[in-house]
C-alpha cells in the first residue's frame, strides 16, 4: 500500500510504523492513561530495566496541562503526540536506523541540515538519565535521541536507545505548514484542526479553569495510597501506573496554580518516590529469573 | 622513522567537550610513549564532531636496547636468597657475575633489555589511551553494556584507525578493532575510506568531504559568515563562541544567511540576538548604522543541493517561531510595572538563612540610600577619564550633574528597590542573561528616570575584569550596595569561597567593589559600609546575635579584600607585596583608596636611588635590633603584656604611656657627646617623623615617601661612620634606642619588615 507521509500525518506515522515493524520491533499500542511523554510507557520505562532484549515502537498521546492555549498558538498544544523507538540493547547502526527512517517519511538529509545537537536528558521524576542529542532539521528540534544510563536509579543494563519523534512538529515541517491545525490529518481533507482544535479549547479551559482542585488533591493522595497498596501485594506494574496518575494529577495541579513554589519540590519528591518504588519492586520481583537467565548481567 | 595516525571515531561529541578532548589526546599519547621510553616530537590534534586525531611525527622503529645491572647478595649468602635474587630479575645461576664491592665478592646480575618495536608500544598504548580517557559526561551502550564493567566514552565509540607508516597497529579496544578504514561525512559520502598513512589522511578525508582540521572549519566559518553577510550588504557581528561551536557541529560547514521579518525588531535587540545565539547558534549582522538586521547566519553541515534554500528557510521558520515568543514576553511583561513585578520576589527564596529576594532588595535599597547620605556615593562622582563605557551614558549624558544629594539618596533606593524585579519577567525567566538589561528596558518603558533605569541595567556591573566599571552615582551607589550586601551576608552565614568553589560569586564581588572604589575614587572604609550593611538588616537579626559571635565571621572579609587587591594590583603589573606593607594588619578594615595610593606611591620611592639604600639602611638597622633582642620604647611597654606589640602602637589607651615614656627618654641627657652622624640621624628624626606623619594624615603619600627620603644619607653615613656596639653601654644602648626610633619612624609610612627581596 502506498503511503503518502508529506502530505498526511496518519500516513506519516503508518510509514514509521511499516519502518520499524521490519526492523524487528513489535509495534504497540499507546498506553491507556493520561501521561506526559512516551517515556512513561511500561514499554519504555519497566522494558529499559533489566537484560532481556526489548525492541518497540508505537504512538503515545501525551498530556501537558500547562501548555495548553485554548487551540490559538500555532505550535503549542495541550494534547500532542510522540513517536517512541526503544531499542535494547543499542544497536551499532541506531543512528543510521533513525536517519533512514526520515527518509522514508520525505527528509532527504541532501537538502535538509541534519544535525546532532548535544541535548542529555534526565527525568528526575522517573530516577532516570541518559547521554544523547537532540535532533535537528534546518534548525528544529524533531526528535530527542537517548542512550538510557539509568531508570528508577538503577543502572541499565545493558543501554536501550530511546528515539521520541515529535510527529506533529515533524509532519508541519513536512507538509511546509505554519500552524499545527493545518496539518493534514489524512489526503481525503480533514484536517488536524477539524480533529483536535474544539479538543483543545475544552480542554485548557479545563486545566486551567475548571478543574475541581479539591479533587485533584484528593485524587493525588489516593493514587498515592493505592501505589503505596499495590506495593505491599507486590504487583508493581499496578504500582507504577499509579505513579503515572499521581504525576498527570500534580501536573494538572500545577495547571491550576495552586501549588506554591516550595511546595512544588515536595509533590515532584513524593512521585519520585512513587515512580522509583515501583522500579525497585519490579526489579527485586524480576532479578532471580534474569539472573538466572543472564549470567553476567548480575555482576 | 616513521608517522603515526590514531583516529577515534565516535558517534557526535558535543561541540562543548571538543577542544578539552583534543588535549586530553595528546597528554595521555605523550603519558603511554614517556612510559614506553619512545621519544616523541610533533604532535597534531584534530577534532570534528564523529572523530578526534593524532598525528606524532618522526617515531623511531623501536626503543633502543638497554643494559641494566642489578646487585644482589653476597658471594656465600643463602642459596634461597640468590635464587630468589635470580627469579627476581629473570635469569639463571649461571648468568650471575661476581664483582669487588668495597673488598666483599658480591653476585651481579646483567640484564639485557632489547628494543622493543614501536609498533607494539602503540598497541599496548592505544588501549590504555582509550580506557584512561576523561570526559566531562561518559556513557556506556551496545550488549557490552549488559555489565556496567563496559568501555564508557561520550557517545558509543565506532572506530579506531591506527597507521605506522603504512602499517596498521593492530588492536582492540572492548570490541573495537583497529584499520585503515574510516568514514567520510555522513550525507555527502557514502562507503569506506581506506587511509594508507598520517599523510594522506587530512586529503581523503577532505575528498570524503571531511575537514578534519578544526581550525580549518573555524577559518571557513569565519570568512564566510562575514562574505555572505556582507554580500547583503550588512556586517557580522562577530561572535568567536559561535564560530568554535558550529565547527565543533559540522564536518562540512557551510554559512547561509537567512531574513526574518522586520517586525520582530522591535524588541530589544539583546533579545534577538541571544535567541539566535543560543537557542540557534546563528550569527546576527548590523546594517550601516550599526543597528541590528533582520538577518542571520546558520552553518549548515552539508553543501545542499538547491544552495541552501531550504535550510534557510527551514530556519528562518523555527527562527519565526522563537522570535514570536519573544515578542509575547515583551509584551506580557510591559503590561504591569516593575514596582508590580517586584511583589514577585516575596516567593523567591534567596538564600535558605538570608530570606527572600524580597528582602535582600530591602536591604540594598537601604543601603544604597546609606551609601548617598553619607557622601560616600555623591552627585558629581564622574571623573574626568572615560576610560569605561558606562561612564558615557547614552541616554543620559551626565546624569548625576546637577542632582541633590537628596535626589540621589531617592533614586538610588528607587532602582535599588526594582533593580531585581526582571528576574520574576517571562523574559528573563526565558533568558536569565538577559537579568539587568530588561529591567532597565522596562524601566525605561514605563517612563521612569533615565539615571534609575540605567542603574537597574547597569548594577550588576562590573562582572568580571575588563568589564565596563559603572560612574554614574545612582549606578554606583546601588551596585557597591548590592555587592557590599552579599559580601557582608555571605560571610555572616560563613558561606565563605573554599579553594575553587565560589558558589556565590564572592570574589567576583569584591573585585566589583574595588574596581568601583577605584573607577570612582571613593573614599571610605569599606568594613564602615558592610557593617552598614549588616546592621541595617534587623529581619533575621536577634539582639543577642547583632552583639554576638554570628557576625563575628564577616571580619574575613578583610583578609578576602586584600588578597583581591592584590591580584587587581599583580594583574596591573604592580608589587602586590606592598599591599601588605601599607595595610594595617588585624581586624580594622581599611581604606581602598589609601592603600592604593600608598601602595604605589611606595613602589615609587622604592625604585628610587633613596628608596633602595632607605629599605637596605631599614634592615640593617631591624637585623642589630633582632640580634641584639633590643625592642626600644614600644617594645618594653609590650613587654607588660602578651599583646602584639604592633598592635599596641596605634593603640588610643597606650598613646599615652609611649608618650611619657619618650618624654623621659629624650629627657634624659645623653652623658656623652654624640658623634657627629649619631647627632646628624637624631636630627633628621626629629625633622621627618612629624613631617611624614603630617603627610599621612593629608594624604599625601609621596609627600610621606619624600620625608622618608630625607632619613637615607643620614642613616647610611650612620652606619658608615658609627659603631653601634660600644663598649660603654650608656653609648650602646642610646644607638640601639636611635635605632629603633628610625624603625618606628619608617613604620609611620609602612611596614617595611613586610616587603619582599
Amino acid at each position: 500500500m502506498d503511503r503518502n507521509p508529506q502530505n498526511s500525518f496518519q500516513d506519516m506515522i503508518l510509514a514509521l510504523h511499516d519502518f520499524w515493524s521490519a526492523q524487528g520491533c513489535l509495534i504497540l499500542q499507546p498506553y491507556d492513561m493520561r501521561m506526559g511523554a512516551g517515556t512513561f510507557h511500561t514499554a519504555t520505562t519497566l522494558r529499559a530495566l533489566g537484560p532481556e532484549p526489548w525492541n518497540a515502537a508505537f504512538v503515545q498521546p501525551c498530556r501537558r496541562p500547562t501548555d495548553g492555549r485554548y487551540g490559538e498558538n500555532p505550535n503549542r498544544l495541550q494534547h500532542y503526540y510522540q513517536y517512541q523507538v526503544i531499542l535494547k540493547p543499542s544497536p551499532a547502526n541506531i543512528q543510521d536506523l533513525y536517519l533512514e527512517s526520515l527518509r522514508v517519511i520525505g527528509i532527504d538529509p541532501l537538502k535538509h541540515d541534519i544535525r546532532f545537537v548535544e541535548d542529555d536528558w534526565e527525568s528526575p521524576t522517573l530516577g532516570a538519565w541518559g547521554l544523547g542529542w537532540e535532533v535537528w532539521c534546518d534548525g528544529m528540534e524533531v526528535t530527542q535521541f537517548t542512550y538510557f544510563q539509568q531508570m528508577g536509579g538503577f543502572d541499565c543494563k545493558p543501554v536501550a536507545g530511546e528515539l521520541t519523534y515529535g510527529l506533529e512538529r515533524l509532519a508541519m515541517y513536512i507538509q511546509g505548514v505554519d500552524n499545527v491545525y493545518d496539518l493534514a490529518f489524512n489526503d481525503r481533507g480533514v484536517s488536524y484542526g477539524d480533529v483536535f482544535l474544539e479538543n483543545e479549547k475544552q480542554m485548557s479551559k479545563w486545566n486551567f479553569e475548571v478543574a475541581e482542585t479539591d479533587a485533584l488533591f484528593d485524587l493525588f493522595n489516593k493514587a498515592e495510597a493505592e501505589c503505596r497498596n499495590a506495593l505491599d501485594a507486590n504487583v508493581p506494574i499496578a504500582a507504577y501506573e499509579q505513579a503515572v496518575e499521581a504525576s498527570h494529577i500534580f501536573n494538572l495541579l500545577q495547571a491550576r496554580g495552586v501549588i506554591s513554589v516550595q511546595e512544588r519540590a515536595s509533590y515532584m519528591g513524593r512521585v519520585r518516590d512513587l515512580a522509583r518504588g515501583a522500579c525497585e519492586a519490579h526489579m527485586a520481583k524480576e532479578a532471580p529469573a534474569w539472573a538466572a537467565k543472564y549470567p553476567e548481567w548480575s555482576k | 622513522m616513521s608517522d603515526f595516525l590514531l583516529e577515534l571515531r565516535s558517534e557526535e561529541i558535543p561541540a562543548r567537550m571538543q577542544a578539552g578532548a583534543r588535549a586530553e589526546l595528546e597528554k595521555l599519547f605523550r603519558r603511554e610513549m614517556e612510559a614506553a621510553g619512545v621519544s616523541v616530537g610533533d604532535i597534531t590534534v584534530w577534532s570534528t564532531p564523529r572523530r578526534l586525531a593524532l598525528i606524532a611525527r618522526g617515531l623511531p622503529q623501536a626503543t633502543e636496547a638497554v643494559s641494566e645491572e642489578a646487585k644482589g647478595p653476597p658471594e656465600g649468602a643463602p642459596d634461597a636468597a640468590i635464587d630468589g635474587f635470580c627469579r627476581k630479575n629473570g635469569v639463571t645461576r649461571e648468568q650471575l657475575e661476581l664483582r669487588d664491592v668495597k673488598g666483599r665478592n658480591t653476585w651481579f646480575a646483567v640484564i639485557e633489555k632489547p628494543g622493543k618495536a614501536t609498533v607494539d608500544l602503540l598497541a599496548e598504548a592505544i588501549p590504555a589511551i582509550v580506557r584512561d580517557f576523561s570526559w566531562p559526561k561518559s556513557m556506556r551502550w551496545g550488549a557490552a553494556s549488559i555489565s556496567t564493567e563496559s568501555l564508557r566514552w561520550v557517545r558509543p565509540l565506532s572506530g579506531i584507525v591506527a597507521l605506522l607508516g603504512d602499517e596498521v597497529v593492530e588492536c582492540e579496544v572492548h570490541g573495537v578493532t583497529s584499520g585503515s578504514v574510516t568514514l567520510g561525512h555522513r550525507f555527502h559520502h557514502s562507503g569506506d575510506i581506506t587511509i594508507g598513512n598520517a599523510d594522506d589522511y587530512a586529503m581523503k578525508l577532505r575528498a570524503g568531504h571531511v575537514i578534519v582540521d578544526h581550525a580549518e572549519r573555524q577559518d571557513l566559518i569565519r570568512a564566510g559568515a562575514a562574505k555572505v553577510a556582507s554580500e547583503a550588504g550588512l556586517t557580522l557581528v562577530e561572535d568567536e563562541g559561535l564560530v568554535i561551536e558550529n565547527a565543533g557541529l559540522t564536518e562540512w560547514p557551510v554559512p547561509l544567511l537567512g531574513r526574518f521579518e522586520e517586525d520582530f525588531l522591535e524588541v530589544p535587540p539583546e533579545t534577538i540576538q541571544l535567541t539566535a545565539r543560543v537557542n540557534q547558534k546563528y550569527f546576527v549582522c548590523e546594517n550601516d548604522k550599526g543597528e541590528l538586521a533582520n538577518a542571520f547566519i546558520c552553518t549548515a553541515n552539508i553543501a545542499a543541493e538547491d544552495g541552501g534554500a531550504r535550510v534557510v528557510d527551514g530556519n528562518r521558520k523555527v527562527l519565526a517561531a522563537r522570535l514570536s515568543d519573544a515578542r509575547f514576553f515583551w509584551d506580557v511583561d510591559r503590561k504591569k510595572t516593575l514596582a508590580e513585578h517586584a511583589k514577585g520576589l516575596e516567593r523567591i527564596t534567596f538564600h535558605e538563612k538570608l530570606g527572600t529576594v524580597a528582602d535582600k532588595v530591602d536591604r540594598v535599597a537601604k543601603l544604597a540610600r546609606w551609601l548617598v547620605e553619607e557622601n560616600i556615593v555623591t552627585p558629581d562622582l564622574i571623573r574626568g577619564g572615560a576610560s569605561s563605557g558606562a561612564a558615557e551614558d547614552k541616554h543620559n549624558p551626565g546624569s548625576g550633574a546637577g542632582v541633590t544629594k537628596e535626589q540621589l539618596a531617592d533614586w538610588a533606593e528607587q532602582a535599588a528597590r526594582l533593580a531585581k524585579a526582571d528576574l520574576v519577567t517571562e523574559m528573563v525567566g526565558e533568558f536569565p542573561e538577559l537579568q539587568g538589561l530588561m529591567g532597565g528596558y522596562y524601566a525605561r518603558a514605563e517612563g521612569l528616570p533615565d539615571a534609575v533605569a540605567d542603574a537597574i541595567r547597569d548594577h550588576y556591573k562590573p562582572v568580571g575584569q575588563g568589564d565596563e566599571v559603572p560612574t554614574a552615582p545612582v549606578t554606583v551607589a546601588v551596585s557597591l550596595a548590592d555587592k557590599l550586601d552579599n559580601l557582608g551576608r555571605f560571610f555572616a552565614i560563613e558561606e565563605t569561597p573554599t579553594g575553587s568553589k565560589d558558589p556565590f560569586a564572592l570574589r567576583r564581588a569584591a573585585l566589583g567593589v574595588l574596581s568601583l572604589i577605584r573607577e570612582n575614587d571613593l573614599d571610605f572604609n569599606i568594613f564602615d559600609a558592610i557593617k552598614s550593611a549588616i546592621y541595617q538588616g534587623s529581619h533575621d537579626i536577634s539582639e543577642d546575635d547583632a552583639s554576638g559571635r554570628t557576625w563575628r565571621p564577616i571580619y574575613g572579609l578583610n583578609a578576602f579584600f586584600v588578597d583581591r587587591l592584590r591580584q587587581i594590583l599583580k594583574s596591573e603589573g604592580r608589587r602586590h607585596d606592598l599591599v601588605d606593607a601599607v595595610i594595617p594588619e588585624g581586624d580594622v578594615g581599611f581604606n581602598v583608596k589609601i592603600a592604593i595610593a600608598s601602595s604605589v606611591a611606595l613602589q615609587d620611592f622604592l625604585a628610587t636611588e633613596d628608596g633602595a639604600n632607605l629599605l637596605a639602611g631599614y634592615k640593617r638597622a631591624a637585623n642589630i635590633l633582632k640580634k641584639e633582642d633590643w625592642l626600644g620604647v614600644e617594645g618594653e611597654i609590650a613587654r607588660t603584656g602578651e599583646e602584639d606589640p604592633l598592635a599596641l602602637v596605634d593603640d588610643p589607651d597606650m598613646k599615652a604611656v609611649i608618650d611619657a615614656k619618650m618624654a623621659e627618654r629624650h629627657a634624659k641627657q645623653l652623658s656623652y657627646t654624640p658623634e657627629p652622624a649619631e647627632k646628624a640621624l637624631m636630627d633628621a628624626l626629629a625633622q621627618s617623623e612629624p613631617a611624614a606623619a603630617r603627610a599621612i594624615e593629608a594624604e599625601d603619600f609621596s609627600g610621606a615617601m619624600a620625608a622618608l627620603a630625607s632619613l637615607r644619607a643620614p642613616i647610611d653615613r650612620f652606619f658608615e661612620e658609627v659603631t653601634v656596639n660600644a663598649d660603654e653601654e650608656m653609648k650602646r644602648a642610646n644607638r640601639l634606642d636611635l635605632l629603633a626610633a628610625f624603625r618606628a619612624a619608617v613604620h609611620k609610612v609602612a611596614d617595611f619588615s613586610r616587603i619582599e627581596g
